[in-house]
């Protein structure tokens, strides 16, 4: 059974109280549709279950099959450097089908962010280690494709639609 | 007759990898053989084309750059044959070569304990050669589950340098 190897610390983007019966962490990619699909999923439980859960996302970008998974990591990394990590995350999203920098610039605008320092990140890559280092974590947990999501450590191997995540994370302690 | 549900037994470390020379391309042949001097990662799977996101080759060709830290070649292997696994490496973009073990079907999986037998497929079964050629690891995953790469990682790093 895969585990977390990297616990969940100071870098992650978290939400939820630290001290929740349960952590949920994905692994997901911006370009992924199957992560697009699980998106609207992971608002559901974390609404079902308020405090009781803990909700992290990390970057696995499949950069090799979706060519604008990592560049859409490093805006959401960016944000998160301006505090606004969730609401890009979030518009990343929403917008899957329009991935590209016009997209990014667009999105940073509205969320009040700094286009220029965006471009100037992307070009510099800023945030292509951290965007690496989230993804090679995930391959030495396990990761293998997108969404993963990690109940309390352990990889979950089954479906992650609604009732079938939520029985995990309420077997997991979450009830 | 062994039981399909349960994961085949799947040759052991310790065992010489059974040499064998399969085609990876239309008119080309790959032996094992020749890659002697060098760790040799083997990921048997059941067909090309599952789906896409979590698709076993699919991250294997992501993560090629940290077999080449240790010198490692990847080769994937299935039933499938040399055109099928041509579409399928074009549709993917995969930069690494994929075996047809095609004729006789299933021969080299059943020599490494990786053929399932009732569905005439090969199992998801993971094996990491020393440059000697002796299998150094193994692990037969549920069919149904991708097993990712931390296995073959850990594995490429206890490897004696």
């Amino acid at each position: 059974m895969a585990t977390l190897k990297i616990p969940v610390g100071p870098s992650d983007h978290v939400e939820g109280p630290d001290n929740a019966p349960v952590t949920l962490v994905e692994y997901g990619d911006y370009q992924c549709p199957y992560c697009g699909e699980a998106h609207p999923v992971v608002k559901a439980i974390q609404k079902a279950f308020g405090k009781k859960l803990r909700f992290v996302f990390r970057n696995f970008p499949l950069a090799e099959m979706h060519p604008h998974a990592q560049s859409a990591a490093e805006t959401a990394e960016f944000a998160a450097a301006n505090g606004k990590f969730w609401q890009m995350h979030d518009a990343l999203y929403e917008h899957q089908e329009q991935l590209g920098g016009a997209l990014y610039l667009e999105l940073a605008g509205s969320l009040g962010l700094p286009a220029a320092a965006l471009r100037k990140a992307l070009e510099d890559g800023t945030y292509r280690e951290k965007v690496r280092a989230d993804f090679m974590g995930g391959v030495k947990s396990g990761v293998n494709g997108t969404p993963s999501f990690f109940i309390n450590g352990h990889r979950h191997d089954a479906s992650f639609d609604f009732e079938t995540l939520s029985a995990a994370i309420e077997a997991a302690g979450g009830k | 007759m062994p039981n399909p549900e349960s994961p085949a037994s799947v040759l052991p470390p310790g065992a010489a990898a059974p040499d064998f020379a399969l085609h990876v391309t239309p008119d080309q042949t790959l032996g094992l053989r020749e890659l002697r001097g060098k760790p040799v990662v083997l990921a048997f799977y059941p067909a090309d084309w599952s789906p896409v996101c979590g698709d076993q080759m699919a991250l294997y060709n992501e993560i090629l750059p940290e077999f080449h830290k240790f010198g490692a070649t990847i080769l994937g292997i299935s039933v499938d044959g040399v055109w099928c696994h041509r579409a399928f490496a074009d549709a993917r973009k995969l930069r690494f070569p994929l075996l047809a073990d095609f004729e006789l079907k299933g021969d080299v999986a059943r020599r490494y304990g990786a053929y399932r037998q009732a569905e005439g497929v090969c199992e998801r079964a993971l094996f990491v050669i020393d440059k000697d050629g002796k299998i150094a690891w193994s692990y037969c995953s549920p069919v149904a589950v991708n097993p990712g790469a931390d296995g073959i990682l850990e594995a490429l790093e206890k490897l004696p340098k």
